[in-house]
């Protein structure tokens, strides 16, 4: 397939992707941020928020003041400034989408359409929570009627797989970033920090990847920190774990690489993000510093992308 | 002006063949019902997404063509009559432009000026002496018909460059049967769906010699901000070819090649809806991003095809246009079966003297304008803009031709009042390949939504209707299905 289509379908599934990660992250910051003083709540839940969509620098760069809930959703909803608001998003994937319409299915094409043309009905400055609380829906919605469609409807070739590919790199970073964020909350008691106030912080993380039901299931326990933190990095049970998204990610770019008859770059550097995500345990990554982890991964799952993007898309 | 011709009811209050049934629903439908389906036909386009965009209009950045959802109906002997017509006129068009690129037998016979051809700005030197390997240089052409009666057509224009419109003629079918199926199913219309299978066999014929025996056929579109991008998307799905902007090829060795997630690929066909002036900056505007770099070199080294070929705007100039009957006798030995619009060339004194004249009576064009921009309706127009263009005839006569307003057949259609007759055309399309013509049955047909306008294009504020080829009884045929069957035999005609 031509690279340019490669690279529309990548970006566009990756932007969906993010959509949708921002929109869990104002739920679960909102949530949060309703909960009374005392109840482990910190008081800035938004810039927190800011944080865990890597949107701070840009936020302060636009307002210049401090991140008022009011604020701080124009700015991941709607606003026209940040590249990554819910906003952006939709339409740089619509325009992604009307790029390589012949590589998307009609089913995949009228969702990310129907859902630009809805996004109109929604702007800044109506904020009450009903109305928002629509919104994120909205954008919950059409992310998955998206990789539904594109799931049940898509040729299993070239295509579907860079589309696969983009939603993995998407998801890691953003369970990367949100981990990242609230990094301190999930560090043993021995390390001073937190306490049993946390408890409300523990379950926003796990909110915000519908992830709470997921947790008693698999560890049947009162939610403990180093288990959040288990579940979202290496529990490949976990869809949007580090770990299912690099077993994921693997898979695919192995597909691509099966179709082409060569394996490369990116095939080899997912693999081995996978191998050390797949042979460690939760002890070992708090140990060697859960933010230094987290960094780093970070970074390598962006390596990863430039690597995709050297050796298929341009 | 006199009253015009209505293809349902005629003249006056009969019902004229083939439109009995639709007659029959216009009247037993209730008109809320038909704007709840117009409103749900507008939601099914704007869903799929079929929008244009309107230049100059910075607002409406993408806009939806008006469905109307009366259908317009031709019977198949009326058909019959017009596709042999358009296979006539396309096989001379070919003919005339492999003449005026190669030999000039034409010119030399004096039948059409030189300096009409040859410092036409359309002309391209680059092609002269160019031999094209099946002699095709217009393989897509949209071939503009209107009516004026029962029996006459005339060809108002002959699109022979990158003619638009089939993705409505094809998507405005679909809408008809998710809305009507009833009405549908009651009708034997015949099917348009084959377009695109019949396009990829018309390129494909025509595939560079040195090509693989599956030809890789890719679609050139400017990209996403082009008016016409949402067709170019979806012919490319249907053809089940790679939609390409110039910066996915590139030339080396005069091969072309498209950039690809497995590295480079060859492409042998290449149908471009990319005007001449930009497809090669090294051949034509240094200034375009659109093309690609030496596409031209490996164009006349014979190693790509082009759809359209480079320079068939020689073909489709409205003053060319105006000898098309001595085009096709010189070419065919037999005279036109369509219609040409008797047309004054204002290049020559007589005409523009007698144009001058009566202009508050004539339709002035410019001669190489297209989408409806820049013309007089003398009927329609106010003294003032008369007097304009006046002044821009005296000072550039042979910008311009004129042409009788005619009488444009009107349709019955559906509009705020109910339904009410409208103006229409038609643009059917017609392909030609190596391996013979083909025109799918129905066409493009465009309608004036305003009360009275006869300016179709959808840039000017017209809509689009289905349009329906159906059969009727046979032992209604007239003696004019039997000459054009005749005529029909003259060419190789895939219907």
């Amino acid at each position: 397939m031509l690279s340019r289509t490669a690279d529309s379908l990548f970006w566009l599934s990756r932007y969906v992707e993010r959509a949708e990660n921002t929109a869990r992250i104002i739920d679960a910051a909102s949530r949060l941020a309703a909960l009374p003083t005392g109840y482990g709540t910190t008081g800035n839940e938004w810039e927190s928020a800011l944080a865990a969509t890597g949107c701070l620098d840009a936020f302060t760069e636009v307002y210049g003041e401090e991140a008022t809930a009011d604020a701080t959703i124009d700015f991941l909803a709607f606003s026209p400034a940040n590249p990554s608001s819910i906003k952006s998003c939709l339409e740089i994937a619509r325009f992604n989408a009307r790029a390589v319409r012949t590589a998307l299915t009609a089913e995949m094409w009228e969702t990310i359409n129907s859902a630009w043309l809805e996004l109109k009905d929604y702007g800044p400055g109506e904020l009450d929570l009903g109305r928002l609380a629509d919104f994120l829906r909205f954008v919950k919605r059409t992310s998955l009627a998206f990789d539904g469609s594109a799931y049940r409807t898509m040729l299993r070739s070239d295509a579907y797989w860079f589309t696969r590919v983009g939603v993995f790199i998407e998801r890691a970073d953003a369970t990367a970033r949100l981990l990242d964020v609230k990094y301190h909350v999930l560090l043993p008691p021995e390390a001073q920090i937190g306490g049993s106030l946390d408890y409300f912080q523990w379950s926003s993380i796990l909110r915000a990847v519908s992830a709470q039901t997921s947790y008693h299931w698999v560890y049947r326990q009162s939610l403990k920190p180093w288990l959040v933190a288990d579940l979202m990095i290496l529990n490949r049970q976990m869809p949007r774990s580090l770990a299912a998204c690099y077993e994921s990610i693997t898979r695919n770019l192995d597909l691509i690489a099966h179709r082409y008859g060569r394996q490369g770059a990116s095939q080899r550097h997912a693999r081995s993000l996978f191998t050390q995500l797949d042979s460690t345990d939760v002890d070992t990554v708090i140990a060697g510093g859960l933010h230094e982890f987290l960094s780093d991964f970070i970074a390598e799952n962006a390596r990863l992308g430039a690597l995709i993007t050297e050796q298929y898309l341009v | 002006m006199v009253t015009a011709f209505d293809e349902m009811t005629g003249s006056g209050s009969e019902c004229r063949q083939g439109y009995e049934i639709v007659d029959t629903w216009l009247k037993n439908t209730p008109p809320e019902l038909l704007r709840q389906r117009r409103h749900e036909a507008e939601l099914l386009f704007r869903r799929i997404g079929i929008t244009f965009a309107v230049y100059g209009d910075a607002e409406g950045e993408e806009r939806l063509i008006p469905f109307d959802i009366v259908p317009r109906v031709i019977t198949r002997p009326e058909w019959e009559r017009l596709a042999a017509g358009l296979v006539q006129r396309v096989t001379a068009l070919n003919l005339f432009l492999d003449d005026v690129y190669g030999k000039g037998e034409i010119v030399r016979a004096g039948i059409i000026p030189e300096d009409l051809v040859y410092k036409n700005p359309y002309y391209r030197p680059e092609m002269q002496g160019v031999a094209l390997p099946h002699k095709i240089w217009v393989s897509i052409a949209g071939i503009d018909i209107v009516r004026v009666d029962a029996d006459t057509f005339y060809v108002l224009e002959d699109n022979a460059r990158t003619p638009s419109g089939v993705s409505y003629m094809l998507e405005n079918r679909e809408v008809m049967l998710r809305l009507f199926p009833d009405l549908c199913a009651r009708h034997r219309i015949a099917p348009v769906e084959n377009y695109a299978d019949e396009l990829l066999a018309t390129l494909k014929s025509m595939a560079p010699r040195t090509a693989s025996a599956d030809p890789t056929v890719a679609l050139l579109t400017p990209g996403p901000f082009n008016s016409a991008y949402y067709e170019h998307s979806f012919l490319a799905d249907k053809l089940g070819a790679e939609l390409v902007e110039g910066t996915d090829l590139y030339v080396r060795e005069n091969v072309v090649y498209m950039r690809t997630t497995e590295g480079p690929k060859r492409v042998d066909v290449i149908y471009r809806r990319l005007d001449d002036d930009f497809i090669d900056p090294l051949a034509f505007r240094p200034d375009s991003v659109l093309g690609v770099p030496g596409l031209m070199a490996a164009y006349r080294a014979g190693n790509v095809t082009l759809a359209n070929a480079v320079g068939t705007g020689v073909s489709d100039d409205k003053a060319v246009y105006s000898y098309m009957p001595e085009i096709i006798r010189f070419y065919t030995g037999k005279d036109a079966i369509l219609k040409n619009v008797p047309t004054w060339r204002c290049r020559e004194p007589d005409a523009l003297k007698y144009v001058l004249d009566h202009l508050p009576e004539l339709v002035v064009k410019e001669v190489d304008g297209s989408g409806g921009y820049g013309m007089l309706v003398g009927p329609k127009a106010d003294a003032a803009k008369i007097e304009t263009f006046r002044a821009k005839l005296k000072a550039h006569p042979e910008k311009f031709i004129a042409q009788p307003t005619l009488a444009l057949s009107t349709c019955p259609t559906f509009v705020d009042e109910g339904v009410a007759p409208r103006h229409v055309d038609l643009r059917p399309y017609v392909l030609t390949g190596a391996d013979g013509v083909r025109v799918v049955p129905g066409g493009l047909t465009r309608v004036a939504l305003q009360e009275g306008s006869l300016v179709v294009n959808s840039s000017q504020g017209g809509g689009t209707k289905d349009t329906w080829v159906v059969d009727v009884p046979t032992a209604h045929q007239s003696q004019s299905i039997q000459q054009a069957q005749q005529q029909q035999q003259s060419a190789a005609i895939f219907i």
